[in-house]
Protein backbone atom coordinates (compact mmCIF):
# COMPACT_ATOMS: atom_id res chain seq x y z
CA UNK A 1 0.00 0.00 0.00
CA UNK A 2 3.01 2.25 0.02
CA UNK A 3 2.45 5.41 -1.90
CA UNK A 4 -0.86 4.03 -3.01
CA UNK A 5 -2.37 7.14 -4.53
CA UNK A 6 0.75 8.18 -6.41
CA UNK A 7 1.26 4.62 -7.56
CA UNK A 8 -1.81 4.22 -9.65
CA UNK A 9 -3.99 7.29 -9.90
CA UNK A 10 -1.26 9.08 -11.72
CA UNK A 11 0.02 6.14 -13.71
CA UNK A 12 -0.61 7.61 -17.14
CA UNK A 13 -2.19 4.44 -18.55
CA UNK A 14 -4.61 3.97 -15.64
CA UNK A 15 -5.53 7.62 -15.69
CA UNK A 16 -6.14 7.55 -19.42
CA UNK A 17 -8.42 4.50 -19.23
CA UNK A 18 -10.23 5.94 -16.21
CA UNK A 19 -10.83 9.27 -17.92
CA UNK A 20 -11.57 7.83 -21.36
CA UNK A 21 -12.87 4.31 -20.87
CA UNK A 22 -12.97 2.26 -24.09
CA UNK A 23 -15.87 0.15 -25.34
CA UNK A 24 -18.39 1.18 -22.70
CA UNK A 25 -21.97 0.22 -23.41
CA UNK A 26 -24.14 3.01 -24.77
CA UNK A 27 -27.89 2.76 -24.88
CA UNK A 28 -28.07 4.58 -28.22
CA UNK A 29 -25.85 2.07 -29.96
CA UNK A 30 -28.33 -0.82 -29.89
CA UNK A 31 -25.54 -3.31 -29.29
CA UNK A 32 -26.94 -6.83 -29.52
CA UNK A 33 -24.69 -9.19 -27.55
CA UNK A 34 -24.14 -12.85 -28.38
CA UNK A 35 -23.06 -13.49 -24.82
CA UNK A 36 -23.35 -11.61 -21.51
CA UNK A 37 -21.45 -12.13 -18.27
CA UNK A 38 -22.27 -10.66 -14.86
CA UNK A 39 -19.71 -10.85 -12.08
CA UNK A 40 -18.75 -9.10 -8.87
CA UNK A 41 -20.39 -8.33 -5.58
CA UNK A 42 -21.92 -5.24 -4.18
CA UNK A 43 -20.37 -5.92 -0.78
CA UNK A 44 -16.98 -5.52 -2.44
CA UNK A 45 -18.13 -2.39 -4.22
CA UNK A 46 -17.46 -3.71 -7.70
CA UNK A 47 -19.98 -5.18 -10.09
CA UNK A 48 -19.60 -5.73 -13.79
CA UNK A 49 -21.41 -6.75 -16.95
CA UNK A 50 -19.48 -7.78 -20.05
CA UNK A 51 -21.24 -8.18 -23.43
CA UNK A 52 -19.61 -9.76 -26.46
CA UNK A 53 -20.33 -10.22 -30.15
CA UNK A 54 -18.72 -13.32 -31.64
CA UNK A 55 -17.74 -13.98 -35.25
CA UNK A 56 -15.71 -16.94 -36.53
CA UNK A 57 -14.92 -18.09 -32.98
CA UNK A 58 -13.38 -14.73 -32.17
CA UNK A 59 -14.41 -11.65 -30.20
CA UNK A 60 -15.74 -9.23 -32.80
CA UNK A 61 -16.85 -6.51 -30.43
CA UNK A 62 -17.18 -5.97 -26.71
CA UNK A 63 -19.15 -3.60 -24.47
CA UNK A 64 -19.19 -3.35 -20.72
CA UNK A 65 -20.72 -1.65 -17.70
CA UNK A 66 -19.13 -1.28 -14.29
CA UNK A 67 -20.20 -0.10 -10.90
CA UNK A 68 -16.85 0.30 -9.26
CA UNK A 69 -13.77 2.22 -8.37
CA UNK A 70 -11.25 3.79 -10.73
CA UNK A 71 -9.11 0.68 -11.05
CA UNK A 72 -12.23 -1.39 -11.84
CA UNK A 73 -13.10 1.03 -14.63
CA UNK A 74 -9.55 1.21 -15.96
CA UNK A 75 -8.95 -2.53 -15.80
CA UNK A 76 -12.22 -3.37 -17.54
CA UNK A 77 -11.47 -0.82 -20.22
CA UNK A 78 -8.02 -2.36 -20.71
CA UNK A 79 -9.48 -5.88 -20.80
CA UNK A 80 -11.88 -4.80 -23.53
CA UNK A 81 -9.00 -3.55 -25.66
CA UNK A 82 -6.98 -6.71 -25.11
CA UNK A 83 -9.91 -8.98 -25.95
CA UNK A 84 -11.17 -7.53 -29.22
CA UNK A 85 -9.98 -9.64 -32.14
CA UNK A 86 -8.81 -12.55 -29.99
CA UNK A 87 -10.02 -16.09 -30.57
CA UNK A 88 -12.45 -17.27 -27.90
CA UNK A 89 -9.74 -19.56 -26.58
CA UNK A 90 -7.17 -16.79 -26.23
CA UNK A 91 -9.76 -14.41 -24.81
CA UNK A 92 -10.69 -17.04 -22.23
CA UNK A 93 -7.09 -17.13 -21.09
CA UNK A 94 -6.65 -13.40 -20.48
CA UNK A 95 -5.47 -13.29 -16.88
CA UNK A 96 -5.79 -10.56 -14.24
CA UNK A 97 -1.99 -10.30 -14.42
CA UNK A 98 -2.08 -9.59 -18.14
CA UNK A 99 -4.59 -6.78 -17.59
CA UNK A 100 -2.64 -5.36 -14.67
CA UNK A 101 0.65 -5.53 -16.59
CA UNK A 102 -0.90 -3.71 -19.53
CA UNK A 103 -2.02 -0.99 -17.09
CA UNK A 104 1.50 -0.67 -15.73
CA UNK A 105 0.61 -2.35 -12.43
CA UNK A 106 -1.88 -1.90 -9.59
CA UNK A 107 -1.26 -2.16 -5.85
CA UNK A 108 -2.08 -5.57 -4.33
CA UNK A 109 -5.28 -4.65 -2.59
CA UNK A 110 -6.62 -3.10 -5.78
CA UNK A 111 -5.62 -6.08 -7.88
CA UNK A 112 -7.58 -8.51 -5.71
CA UNK A 113 -10.87 -6.72 -5.63
CA UNK A 114 -11.12 -4.66 -8.77
CA UNK A 115 -9.67 -6.69 -11.60
CA UNK A 116 -12.85 -8.50 -12.57
CA UNK A 117 -12.78 -7.93 -16.31
CA UNK A 118 -11.26 -11.31 -17.16
CA UNK A 119 -13.90 -13.09 -15.12
CA UNK A 120 -16.66 -11.08 -16.75
CA UNK A 121 -15.29 -11.91 -20.15
CA UNK A 122 -15.14 -15.63 -19.36
CA UNK A 123 -18.69 -15.53 -18.07
CA UNK A 124 -19.76 -13.86 -21.32
CA UNK A 125 -17.99 -16.53 -23.40
CA UNK A 126 -19.55 -19.28 -21.27
CA UNK A 127 -22.93 -17.65 -21.86
CA UNK A 128 -22.37 -17.46 -25.62
CA UNK A 129 -21.36 -21.12 -25.88
CA UNK A 130 -24.24 -22.26 -23.72
CA UNK A 131 -26.83 -20.25 -25.65
CA UNK A 132 -25.60 -21.73 -28.90
CA UNK A 133 -25.40 -25.27 -27.53
CA UNK A 134 -21.70 -25.35 -28.26
CA UNK A 135 -19.20 -27.37 -26.23
CA UNK A 136 -17.14 -25.40 -23.74
CA UNK A 137 -13.60 -26.76 -23.95
CA UNK A 138 -12.08 -23.82 -22.06
CA UNK A 139 -13.85 -23.94 -18.76
CA UNK A 140 -11.89 -26.85 -17.34
CA UNK A 141 -8.56 -25.56 -18.56
CA UNK A 142 -8.78 -22.50 -16.36
CA UNK A 143 -8.66 -22.28 -12.60
CA UNK A 144 -11.91 -21.09 -11.12
CA UNK A 145 -12.20 -18.21 -8.72
CA UNK A 146 -13.96 -19.31 -5.56
CA UNK A 147 -13.48 -16.10 -3.59
CA UNK A 148 -14.04 -13.14 -5.86
CA UNK A 149 -13.17 -10.52 -3.27
CA UNK A 150 -9.69 -11.89 -2.65
CA UNK A 151 -9.09 -13.67 -5.93
CA UNK A 152 -8.68 -17.18 -4.51
CA UNK A 153 -8.90 -20.05 -7.01
CA UNK A 154 -9.80 -23.71 -6.64
CA UNK A 155 -6.39 -24.66 -8.02
CA UNK A 156 -4.67 -22.56 -5.36
CA UNK A 157 -6.68 -24.22 -2.59
CA UNK A 158 -5.96 -27.64 -4.09
CA UNK A 159 -2.22 -26.97 -3.99
CA UNK A 160 -2.34 -25.76 -0.40
CA UNK A 161 -4.22 -28.89 0.67
CA UNK A 162 -2.00 -31.22 -1.36
CA UNK A 163 1.20 -29.79 0.13
CA UNK A 164 -0.34 -29.74 3.64
CA UNK A 165 0.28 -26.01 3.95
CA UNK A 166 -3.34 -25.64 4.95
CA UNK A 167 -4.72 -28.44 7.09
CA UNK A 168 -7.50 -26.40 8.71
CA UNK A 169 -9.91 -23.79 7.36
CA UNK A 170 -8.29 -21.25 9.68
CA UNK A 171 -4.90 -21.87 8.08
CA UNK A 172 -6.42 -21.67 4.62
CA UNK A 173 -8.01 -18.36 5.50
CA UNK A 174 -4.79 -17.01 6.95
CA UNK A 175 -2.90 -17.82 3.76
CA UNK A 176 -5.50 -16.89 1.15
CA UNK A 177 -7.77 -14.42 3.04
CA UNK A 178 -10.75 -16.19 1.47
CA UNK A 179 -14.12 -15.14 2.88
CA UNK A 180 -12.72 -12.21 4.85
CA UNK A 181 -14.44 -9.52 2.80
CA UNK A 182 -18.03 -10.19 1.77
CA UNK A 183 -18.02 -13.71 3.17
CA UNK A 184 -20.44 -15.19 0.64
CA UNK A 185 -17.93 -17.83 -0.51
CA UNK A 186 -17.37 -19.28 2.97
CA UNK A 187 -19.74 -22.24 2.63
CA UNK A 188 -18.48 -23.09 -0.86
CA UNK A 189 -14.85 -22.97 0.21
CA UNK A 190 -15.58 -25.14 3.26
CA UNK A 191 -17.22 -27.73 1.00
CA UNK A 192 -14.36 -27.66 -1.51
CA UNK A 193 -11.82 -27.89 1.31
CA UNK A 194 -13.45 -31.00 2.80
CA UNK A 195 -13.66 -32.59 -0.62
CA UNK A 196 -9.98 -31.93 -1.35
CA UNK A 197 -8.91 -33.17 2.09
CA UNK A 198 -10.73 -36.38 1.32
CA UNK A 199 -9.19 -36.69 -2.16
CA UNK A 200 -5.66 -36.13 -0.88
CA UNK A 201 -6.27 -38.05 2.33
CA UNK A 202 -5.09 -35.19 4.56
CA UNK B 1 -5.66 24.59 -12.49
CA UNK B 2 -8.08 25.61 -9.79
CA UNK B 3 -7.85 23.73 -6.47
CA UNK B 4 -10.73 23.54 -4.05
CA UNK B 5 -9.98 21.91 -0.75
CA UNK B 6 -13.14 20.40 0.72
CA UNK B 7 -11.52 17.89 3.03
CA UNK B 8 -11.17 20.04 6.14
CA UNK B 9 -12.41 17.23 8.41
CA UNK B 10 -9.33 15.24 7.38
CA UNK B 11 -7.01 18.10 8.17
CA UNK B 12 -6.85 21.86 7.77
CA UNK B 13 -4.26 24.23 6.31
CA UNK B 14 -2.16 25.99 8.95
CA UNK B 15 -3.28 29.54 9.64
CA UNK B 16 -0.65 32.16 8.73
CA UNK B 17 -0.58 33.53 12.27
CA UNK B 18 0.12 30.02 13.51
CA UNK B 19 2.98 29.65 11.04
CA UNK B 20 4.43 32.99 12.16
CA UNK B 21 4.23 32.09 15.85
CA UNK B 22 5.66 28.62 15.28
CA UNK B 23 8.50 29.96 13.16
CA UNK B 24 9.45 32.24 16.00
CA UNK B 25 9.03 29.46 18.55
CA UNK B 26 11.41 27.19 16.62
CA UNK B 27 14.19 29.39 17.98
CA UNK B 28 13.08 28.75 21.57
CA UNK B 29 15.29 25.73 21.84
CA UNK B 30 15.51 25.70 25.60
CA UNK B 31 14.05 22.61 27.25
CA UNK B 32 10.92 23.89 28.96
CA UNK B 33 11.72 21.65 31.92
CA UNK B 34 15.08 23.36 32.49
CA UNK B 35 15.41 25.90 35.27
CA UNK B 36 17.63 28.35 33.38
CA UNK B 37 16.48 31.39 31.38
CA UNK B 38 16.09 29.60 28.01
CA UNK B 39 14.06 26.87 29.64
CA UNK B 40 11.88 29.43 31.38
CA UNK B 41 11.26 31.29 28.09
CA UNK B 42 9.93 28.11 26.52
CA UNK B 43 7.91 27.22 29.60
CA UNK B 44 6.27 30.64 29.59
CA UNK B 45 5.15 30.23 25.98
CA UNK B 46 3.79 26.78 26.76
CA UNK B 47 1.74 28.09 29.66
CA UNK B 48 0.28 30.82 27.43
CA UNK B 49 -0.71 28.16 24.94
CA UNK B 50 -2.24 26.04 27.69
CA UNK B 51 -4.49 28.92 28.70
CA UNK B 52 -5.60 29.46 25.11
CA UNK B 53 -6.40 25.78 24.64
CA UNK B 54 -8.27 25.71 27.95
CA UNK B 55 -10.26 28.78 26.90
CA UNK B 56 -11.45 27.28 23.61
CA UNK B 57 -13.11 24.39 25.46
CA UNK B 58 -14.05 26.39 28.54
CA UNK B 59 -12.12 24.57 31.23
CA UNK B 60 -9.41 25.59 33.77
CA UNK B 61 -5.92 25.57 32.26
CA UNK B 62 -4.56 23.06 34.77
CA UNK B 63 -6.86 20.43 33.26
CA UNK B 64 -4.98 20.57 29.92
CA UNK B 65 -2.41 17.86 29.17
CA UNK B 66 -0.61 18.23 25.85
CA UNK B 67 -0.39 15.01 23.83
CA UNK B 68 0.73 14.00 20.35
CA UNK B 69 -2.86 14.35 19.15
CA UNK B 70 -6.40 13.17 19.80
CA UNK B 71 -5.54 9.51 19.18
CA UNK B 72 -3.12 9.55 22.11
CA UNK B 73 -5.61 11.50 24.22
CA UNK B 74 -8.33 8.93 23.49
CA UNK B 75 -6.03 6.01 24.20
CA UNK B 76 -4.93 7.67 27.44
CA UNK B 77 -8.51 7.92 28.72
CA UNK B 78 -9.29 4.29 28.00
CA UNK B 79 -6.03 3.26 29.63
CA UNK B 80 -7.01 5.05 32.87
CA UNK B 81 -10.05 2.84 33.22
CA UNK B 82 -8.32 -0.25 31.99
CA UNK B 83 -5.90 0.19 34.87
CA UNK B 84 -8.71 0.73 37.37
CA UNK B 85 -10.34 -2.48 36.15
CA UNK B 86 -7.00 -4.31 36.42
CA UNK B 87 -6.71 -3.07 39.99
CA UNK B 88 -10.04 -4.70 40.80
CA UNK B 89 -12.55 -1.87 40.49
CA UNK B 90 -16.14 -3.02 40.73
CA UNK B 91 -16.88 -0.66 37.89
CA UNK B 92 -15.52 -2.87 35.19
CA UNK B 93 -17.45 -1.96 32.07
CA UNK B 94 -16.89 0.74 29.44
CA UNK B 95 -19.67 2.07 27.22
CA UNK B 96 -19.03 3.84 23.94
CA UNK B 97 -20.70 4.00 20.51
CA UNK B 98 -20.45 2.30 17.14
CA UNK B 99 -19.42 5.45 15.28
CA UNK B 100 -16.39 6.68 17.20
CA UNK B 101 -13.08 7.57 15.60
CA UNK B 102 -10.82 4.56 14.82
CA UNK B 103 -8.59 5.46 17.78
CA UNK B 104 -11.51 4.39 19.97
CA UNK B 105 -13.05 1.67 17.76
CA UNK B 106 -9.69 -0.12 17.56
CA UNK B 107 -9.13 0.35 21.28
CA UNK B 108 -12.48 -1.36 21.87
CA UNK B 109 -11.44 -4.31 19.70
CA UNK B 110 -8.12 -4.50 21.52
CA UNK B 111 -9.69 -4.42 24.99
CA UNK B 112 -12.40 -6.93 24.10
CA UNK B 113 -9.76 -9.27 22.73
CA UNK B 114 -8.20 -9.23 26.20
CA UNK B 115 -11.43 -9.95 28.01
CA UNK B 116 -12.53 -6.45 29.03
CA UNK B 117 -16.22 -5.64 28.91
CA UNK B 118 -17.00 -2.89 26.43
CA UNK B 119 -20.44 -2.09 25.02
CA UNK B 120 -21.09 -0.02 21.93
CA UNK B 121 -24.32 1.90 21.97
CA UNK B 122 -26.17 1.86 18.63
CA UNK B 123 -27.09 5.06 16.81
CA UNK B 124 -30.22 6.04 14.91
CA UNK B 125 -30.45 6.51 11.15
CA UNK B 126 -28.97 10.00 11.48
CA UNK B 127 -25.99 8.80 13.52
CA UNK B 128 -27.29 10.06 16.88
CA UNK B 129 -26.90 7.91 19.97
CA UNK B 130 -30.16 6.17 20.87
CA UNK B 131 -30.63 7.49 24.39
CA UNK B 132 -33.06 4.70 25.28
CA UNK B 133 -30.47 2.12 24.26
CA UNK B 134 -27.80 3.98 26.20
CA UNK B 135 -29.99 3.97 29.30
CA UNK B 136 -30.28 0.20 29.00
CA UNK B 137 -26.51 -0.14 28.88
CA UNK B 138 -25.88 2.02 31.94
CA UNK B 139 -25.71 0.69 35.47
CA UNK B 140 -23.52 0.85 38.56
CA UNK B 141 -20.82 -1.30 36.97
CA UNK B 142 -19.99 1.24 34.25
CA UNK B 143 -16.69 3.05 34.74
CA UNK B 144 -16.53 5.20 31.62
CA UNK B 145 -18.86 6.45 28.91
CA UNK B 146 -17.12 7.77 25.81
CA UNK B 147 -19.13 9.52 23.09
CA UNK B 148 -17.70 11.78 20.40
CA UNK B 149 -18.91 15.37 20.11
CA UNK B 150 -19.44 15.59 16.36
CA UNK B 151 -18.83 12.83 13.84
CA UNK B 152 -15.94 13.28 11.43
CA UNK B 153 -17.74 11.63 8.54
CA UNK B 154 -21.41 12.57 8.68
CA UNK B 155 -21.10 15.54 11.04
CA UNK B 156 -23.80 14.41 13.46
CA UNK B 157 -23.57 16.12 16.84
CA UNK B 158 -24.42 13.99 19.86
CA UNK B 159 -26.81 14.95 22.67
CA UNK B 160 -23.92 15.19 25.12
CA UNK B 161 -25.79 17.07 27.82
CA UNK B 162 -28.32 14.24 28.11
CA UNK B 163 -25.59 11.61 27.83
CA UNK B 164 -23.58 13.19 30.65
CA UNK B 165 -26.68 13.32 32.85
CA UNK B 166 -27.49 9.67 32.24
CA UNK B 167 -23.89 8.57 32.81
CA UNK B 168 -23.36 10.65 35.93
CA UNK B 169 -26.62 9.33 37.35
CA UNK B 170 -25.04 5.88 37.57
CA UNK B 171 -21.69 7.27 38.74
CA UNK B 172 -19.77 6.78 35.47
CA UNK B 173 -17.24 9.26 34.14
CA UNK B 174 -17.77 10.77 30.68
CA UNK B 175 -15.27 11.39 27.92
CA UNK B 176 -15.87 13.10 24.61
CA UNK B 177 -13.64 13.27 21.56
CA UNK B 178 -14.37 16.83 20.45
CA UNK B 179 -11.72 16.90 17.72
CA UNK B 180 -14.11 17.86 14.92
CA UNK B 181 -16.07 20.46 16.88
CA UNK B 182 -13.37 22.95 17.88
CA UNK B 183 -13.79 26.34 16.23
CA UNK B 184 -16.99 25.22 14.47
CA UNK B 185 -19.50 25.10 17.31
CA UNK B 186 -19.37 26.20 20.90
CA UNK B 187 -17.66 23.62 23.09
CA UNK B 188 -17.89 24.06 26.84
CA UNK B 189 -16.53 21.25 28.94
CA UNK B 190 -17.81 23.12 31.94
CA UNK B 191 -21.43 23.53 30.74
CA UNK B 192 -21.62 19.95 29.50
CA UNK B 193 -20.12 18.60 32.72
CA UNK B 194 -17.64 16.43 30.84
CA UNK B 195 -14.88 14.69 32.77
CA UNK B 196 -12.52 14.23 29.83
CA UNK B 197 -12.24 15.84 26.41
CA UNK B 198 -9.85 15.19 23.52
CA UNK B 199 -8.83 17.61 20.80
CA UNK B 200 -6.25 17.90 18.05
CA UNK B 201 -4.64 21.07 16.68
CA UNK B 202 -4.52 20.17 13.00
CA UNK B 203 -8.31 20.10 12.73
CA UNK B 204 -8.48 23.80 13.56
CA UNK B 205 -5.66 25.31 11.48
CA UNK B 206 -2.89 24.32 13.87
CA UNK B 207 0.03 21.96 13.32
CA UNK B 208 -0.11 18.15 13.12
CA UNK B 209 1.32 15.98 15.87
CA UNK B 210 -0.05 18.01 18.76
CA UNK B 211 -3.27 17.70 20.69
CA UNK B 212 -4.56 17.73 24.22
CA UNK B 213 -6.52 15.80 26.74
CA UNK B 214 -8.50 17.87 29.23
CA UNK B 215 -9.14 16.16 32.55
CA UNK B 216 -11.69 17.74 34.86
CA UNK B 217 -10.79 18.23 38.50
CA UNK B 218 -11.44 15.10 40.50
CA UNK B 219 -11.55 12.72 37.54
CA UNK B 220 -9.21 9.73 37.81
CA UNK B 221 -5.94 9.92 35.96
CA UNK B 222 -3.01 7.67 35.24
CA UNK B 223 -0.21 8.41 32.76
CA UNK B 224 -0.08 6.53 29.48
CA UNK B 225 3.41 7.67 28.50
CA UNK B 226 5.82 7.11 31.39
CA UNK B 227 9.08 8.96 31.79
CA UNK B 228 10.01 12.48 32.85
CA UNK B 229 7.81 14.67 35.02
CA UNK B 230 6.46 16.93 32.26
CA UNK B 231 2.81 18.00 32.43
CA UNK B 232 2.92 17.65 36.25
CA UNK B 233 3.86 14.01 35.85
CA UNK B 234 0.84 13.29 33.69
CA UNK B 235 2.50 12.84 30.29
CA UNK B 236 6.23 12.28 29.80
CA UNK B 237 8.31 13.49 26.88
CA UNK B 238 10.23 16.68 26.19
CA UNK B 239 7.88 19.55 25.41
CA UNK B 240 7.29 20.14 21.70
CA UNK B 241 7.44 23.89 22.18
CA UNK B 242 6.78 25.09 18.58
CA UNK B 243 3.82 22.74 18.13
CA UNK B 244 2.32 23.67 21.49
CA UNK B 245 2.75 27.38 20.71
CA UNK B 246 1.07 26.77 17.33
CA UNK B 247 -1.82 24.98 18.97
CA UNK B 248 -2.23 27.87 21.38
CA UNK B 249 -2.45 30.46 18.60
CA UNK B 250 -4.84 28.23 16.64
CA UNK B 251 -7.04 27.90 19.74
CA UNK B 252 -7.11 31.66 20.25
CA UNK B 253 -8.22 32.18 16.63
CA UNK B 254 -10.75 29.35 16.87
CA UNK B 255 -12.38 30.90 19.91
CA UNK B 256 -12.28 34.43 18.45
CA UNK B 257 -13.87 33.45 15.11
CA UNK B 258 -16.13 30.59 16.18
CA UNK B 259 -19.51 32.33 15.85
CA UNK B 260 -18.68 33.82 12.44
CA UNK B 261 -17.20 30.57 11.19
CA UNK B 262 -20.21 28.57 12.31
CA UNK B 263 -22.55 30.80 10.30
CA UNK B 264 -20.28 30.97 7.25
CA UNK B 265 -19.62 27.21 7.11
CA UNK B 266 -23.29 26.38 7.51
CA UNK B 267 -24.24 28.77 4.72
CA UNK B 268 -21.83 27.19 2.25
CA UNK B 269 -22.80 23.69 3.31
CA UNK B 270 -26.48 24.44 2.85
CA UNK B 271 -25.87 26.04 -0.55
CA UNK B 272 -24.10 22.89 -1.65
CA UNK B 273 -26.76 20.59 -0.19
CA UNK B 274 -29.60 22.46 -1.89
CA UNK B 275 -27.68 22.73 -5.14
CA UNK B 276 -26.99 19.00 -5.21
CA UNK B 277 -30.63 18.18 -4.50
CA UNK B 278 -31.75 20.55 -7.26
CA UNK B 279 -29.28 19.44 -9.90
CA UNK B 280 -28.75 15.73 -9.30
CA UNK B 281 -31.62 13.25 -9.19
CA UNK B 282 -31.69 10.40 -6.67
CA UNK B 283 -29.28 11.46 -3.94
CA UNK B 284 -29.32 10.70 -0.23
CA UNK B 285 -28.06 13.18 2.35
CA UNK B 286 -26.49 11.32 5.27
CA UNK B 287 -26.36 12.32 8.92
CA UNK B 288 -28.51 14.56 11.05
CA UNK B 289 -29.58 17.77 9.35
CA UNK B 290 -30.45 19.56 12.59
CA UNK B 291 -27.65 18.52 14.92
CA UNK B 292 -24.74 18.79 12.54
CA UNK B 293 -21.23 20.20 12.35
CA UNK B 294 -21.76 23.31 10.23
CA UNK B 295 -19.16 22.54 7.55
CA UNK B 296 -19.84 18.85 6.97
CA UNK B 297 -22.01 17.47 4.17
CA UNK B 298 -22.09 13.73 3.49
CA UNK B 299 -23.97 12.62 0.41
CA UNK B 300 -24.59 9.22 -1.17
CA UNK B 301 -25.01 8.94 -4.91
CA UNK B 302 -26.71 5.63 -5.69
CA UNK B 303 -25.31 3.84 -8.79
CA UNK B 304 -22.06 5.78 -8.62
CA UNK B 305 -19.09 4.47 -6.65
CA UNK B 306 -17.39 6.82 -4.20
CA UNK B 307 -13.77 6.33 -5.13
CA UNK B 308 -14.53 6.99 -8.79
CA UNK B 309 -16.45 10.13 -7.86
CA UNK B 310 -13.58 11.25 -5.65
CA UNK B 311 -11.00 10.75 -8.40
CA UNK B 312 -13.06 12.42 -11.13
CA UNK B 313 -13.50 15.37 -8.76
CA UNK B 314 -9.77 15.29 -8.04
CA UNK B 315 -9.08 15.59 -11.76
CA UNK B 316 -11.12 18.81 -11.63
CA UNK B 317 -9.09 20.01 -8.63
CA UNK B 318 -11.83 19.34 -6.06
CA UNK B 319 -10.62 17.46 -3.01
CA UNK B 320 -13.10 15.44 -0.95
CA UNK B 321 -13.23 12.11 0.87
CA UNK B 322 -15.39 8.99 0.54
CA UNK B 323 -16.81 6.22 2.71
CA UNK B 324 -16.21 3.76 -0.10
CA UNK B 325 -14.29 0.60 0.74
CA UNK B 326 -12.19 1.08 -2.35
CA UNK B 327 -10.55 4.15 -0.91
CA UNK B 328 -10.15 2.86 2.62
CA UNK B 329 -7.47 0.29 2.00
CA UNK B 330 -9.45 -2.11 4.19
CA UNK B 331 -12.07 -3.27 1.66
CA UNK B 332 -14.72 -2.29 4.20
CA UNK B 333 -17.06 0.57 3.49
CA UNK B 334 -17.69 3.22 6.14
CA UNK B 335 -18.70 1.68 9.48
CA UNK B 336 -20.19 5.01 10.46
CA UNK B 337 -22.73 4.83 7.64
CA UNK B 338 -23.36 1.08 8.08
CA UNK B 339 -23.99 1.59 11.82
CA UNK B 340 -26.49 4.31 10.93
CA UNK B 341 -28.36 1.70 8.90
CA UNK B 342 -27.24 3.09 5.54
CA UNK B 343 -27.40 0.49 2.78
CA UNK B 344 -24.03 -0.94 1.74
CA UNK B 345 -24.28 0.41 -1.81
CA UNK B 346 -25.04 3.88 -0.47
CA UNK B 347 -22.01 3.62 1.81
CA UNK B 348 -19.82 2.74 -1.17
CA UNK B 349 -21.22 5.76 -3.00
CA UNK B 350 -20.80 8.32 -0.24
CA UNK B 351 -18.85 11.53 -0.57
CA UNK B 352 -17.95 13.85 2.29
CA UNK B 353 -17.56 17.54 1.57
CA UNK B 354 -16.03 19.34 4.55
CA UNK B 355 -15.71 23.11 4.45
CA UNK B 356 -13.16 25.23 6.24
CA UNK B 357 -12.22 28.85 6.79
CA UNK B 358 -10.52 29.23 3.41
CA UNK B 359 -13.52 28.13 1.35
CA UNK B 360 -15.80 30.64 -0.32
CA UNK B 361 -19.21 30.59 -1.97
CA UNK B 362 -17.38 30.53 -5.31
CA UNK B 363 -16.11 27.09 -4.38
CA UNK B 364 -19.68 25.87 -3.94
CA UNK B 365 -20.58 27.17 -7.39
CA UNK B 366 -17.56 25.43 -8.90
CA UNK B 367 -18.49 22.09 -7.30
CA UNK B 368 -22.07 22.46 -8.52
CA UNK B 369 -20.72 22.99 -12.02
CA UNK B 370 -18.37 19.98 -12.01
CA UNK B 371 -20.18 17.39 -9.89
CA UNK B 372 -23.44 16.73 -11.81
CA UNK B 373 -21.80 15.62 -15.09
CA UNK B 374 -19.48 13.30 -13.13
CA UNK B 375 -22.39 11.56 -11.42
CA UNK B 376 -24.28 11.35 -14.69
CA UNK B 377 -21.31 9.79 -16.45
CA UNK B 378 -20.66 7.19 -13.74
CA UNK B 379 -24.32 6.28 -13.65
CA UNK B 380 -24.34 5.74 -17.39
CA UNK B 381 -21.37 3.41 -17.00
CA UNK B 382 -22.91 1.54 -14.06
CA UNK B 383 -24.45 -1.93 -13.98
CA UNK B 384 -26.96 -0.91 -11.35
Amino acid sequence: MSNFMAQWVYSPVVKDHFMNPRNTWDEKENFVPDGTGDVGSLACGDQMRVMIQVENDAIKAIRWLTYGCASAIASTSMMSELAVGLSLEDAYHISPDAITDALGGLPDHKFHCSVLGDKGLRAAIDDYLEKNNLPNPYQHAVAKIVCECNNVTDVQIENLVKTKQATTLEQLQEITKYGTTCGKCKADVAGLFDELKHIYNV
Amino acid sequence: MRFIYLDNNATTPIHEDVIAAMTEALALYGNASSMHAFGRDAALKIEEARQAVAAVIDTPSESIIFTSGASEANNTVFNIFREQIDLGSKRNRIVTTEIEHPSIIEMVTYLRGRGYKVDQCPVDSTGRVRLEALKELLSEDVALVSVMFGNNEIGTIQPLKEIVELAHAVGAYVHSDATQAIGKVEVSMNDLGLDYLSLSAHKFYGPKGIGALAVAKGAPYTPYVHGGHQEAGRRAGTYNTPAIVGMGVAATIAKRDQKDEEARLWKMREQLRKGILEQIPNVVINGNQEHCLPGTLDVSFPHAEGESILLYLDLEGIQVSTGSACASGSLEPSYVLLSSGVDIELAHGSIRFSFGRYNTEDDVAYVLEKLPPIIKRLREMSTL
